[in-house]
């Protein structure tokens, strides 16, 4: 399935922005799985924001814990070393920087590194959870998401339709076809999906998208 | 000093319950709810009843119950998906909404406890969280104030406690309850197990029993799972 096998290479992309020492919040959804994929011997230290810095894998069947889910309500584990807190403490955390790297799904973004991952107006809103105050807080916003919509609109925008979770937050955007930095003159492409061409990248990008050919790489 | 009573009904008697109260309701998601308290709210048919709680619970558990009887005027929280009878109240128009930021939430209610009246996060800041707020830049970032947040009565989940209030909570149960608790002008809290006073080490205490003004021992607890996830027995990484 397409859309499989291109959620898994966002997720295999992402998963190399972790490095070693790294204290993490992943996001719900995708940027989940992320953990999956921490390279072998690489210590990384996943933050829940409901309280753990921490986070084990998921339990196995009949050692689940009513009292230990992670952000997106699921049964999850302890690693060792991990420390539980309350929900204060926990984005006292996050807004004070300590946090290295947060990495979270977006419904657009932008050249200017807005993000809009919350809100659609006219749909039930479900809230925006701990959204706007990991990308406010954390030192470095990565972004995972589908690089246009299903009828193939871009969602890698000029200027974001929908209401903001943050402005000028994001560093580094990962889609399904490129990866590509915010910098103050506006995304800059640094590496393309394997069979996807720098003018694919292009023309699947509403924002002003700088190219450096000699120095576009693949993954 | 002995703080403890006898059943959740009784505690509610006591806190002087009312219809219009404004409450603050611990737990996130349906990890660390007030169980039993939450039932003894609904059997006391309370209603016009503002709740600030992180979530709204699912259809049939946790806050959940206290929409299907139509008690709930208004919830804010920061979210509150996976409950049709919430959705379905907010689209008809009979319940109101107010959507927090996490931090921003938990802060609000911390500063409200600690007689701290407002602050400044950078959490929403150009935003529509932000709108119609001051904002204020200091070394050169924006910032916007929030103001602290209070209730009449906080309802809570330990796993232990005594009969002080000293309260100890386990794992992410802890989440929202340790605010809460300092945010009201009465606090009830519930516990798992609770004990006489002296056996808590002093040095093991989350919420010092100043805060907690009612304890009880839960009469039963579920302790529902939201989203049970697991890994194959075959010991491959989740």
């Amino acid at each position: 399935m397409k859309s499989e096998s291109s959620k898994e290479r966002i997720v295999q992309r992402a998963a190399r922005e972790l490095k070693n020492g790294f204290y993490v919040n992943l996001g719900i959804g995708m940027p989940t799985l992320v953990a999956n994929y921490t390279p072998e011997g690489m210590e990384v230290v996943l933050q829940s924001e409901n309280g753990l810095l921490g986070i084990g894998p998921f339990p196995y069947e009949g050692e689940e814990e009513p009292d230990l889910i992670n952000a997106g309500k699921q049964t999850i584990t302890e690693a060792p070393g991990a420390s539980y807190f309350s929900s204060a403490d926990s984005f006292a955390m996050i807004r004070g920087g300590h946090v290295d790297l947060t990495i979270l799904g977006a419904m657009e973004v932008d050249e200017a590194g807005n993000l809009a991952n919350w809100m659609i107006p006219g749909k039930m809103v479900k809230g925006m959870g701990g959204a706007m105050d990991l990308v406010a807080g954390a030192k470095r916003v990565v972004v995972t998401m589908q690089h246009c919509s299903k009828d193939g609109a871009s969602k890698v925008l000029k200027k974001c339709t929908l209401p903001l979770t943050g402005k000028k937050v994001v560093h580094r955007v990962i889609t399904d076809l490129a990866v590509m930095d915010v910098t103050p003159d506006g995304l800059l492409l640094l590496e393309t999906a394997e069979g996807v061409s720098v003018e694919d990248v292009k023309k699947a990008t509403e924002a002003k998208l700088a190219v450096n050919d000699a120095k576009v790489g693949t993954y | 000093m002995d703080k403890s009573v006898k059943t959740a009904k009784a505690a509610l008697e006591k806190a002087k319950i009312r219809d219009g109260m404004t409450l603050m309701v611990g737990g996130f998601g349906l990890c660390g709810i007030p169980e039993n308290l939450i039932a003894a709210l609904r059997d006391s048919r309370m209603k016009n009843l503002t709740v600030i709680s992180n979530n709204a619970g699912v259809d049939n558990f946790g806050l959940g119950l206290l929409l299907q009887t139509r008690q709930i005027k208004k919830m804010v929280s920061t979210y509150v998906g996976e409950n049709a009878t919430f959705e379905k109240q907010f689209l008809d128009g009979s319940l109101q909404l107010e959507f927090v930021p996490q931090g921003t939430f938990a802060e609000r209610i911390r500063a409200g406890g600690a007689g701290i009246p407002a602050f400044y996060t950078p959490a929403g800041v150009g935003t529509v969280i932000a709108e119609g707020k001051e904002t204020r830049v200091f070394n050169g970032k924006e910032y916007v104030m929030e103001r602290g947040l209070r209730a009449d009565l906080a309802l809570i989940k330990a796993y232990r406690g005594d009969k002080a209030g000293n309260l100890v909570y386990r794992k992410t149960a802890r989440n929202f309850n340790p605010m809460m608790a300092t945010a009201t002008d009465f606090t009830i809290a519930e516990v798992e197990h609770l004990v006489e006073i002296g056996q808590i080490d002093p040095d093991n205490v989350h919420t010092p029993g100043i805060y907690v003004d009612l304890i009880l021992k839960g009469e039963k607890y579920e302790k529902r799972i939201e989203q049970r996830t697991n890994r194959p027995k075959s010991g491959a990484r989740a």
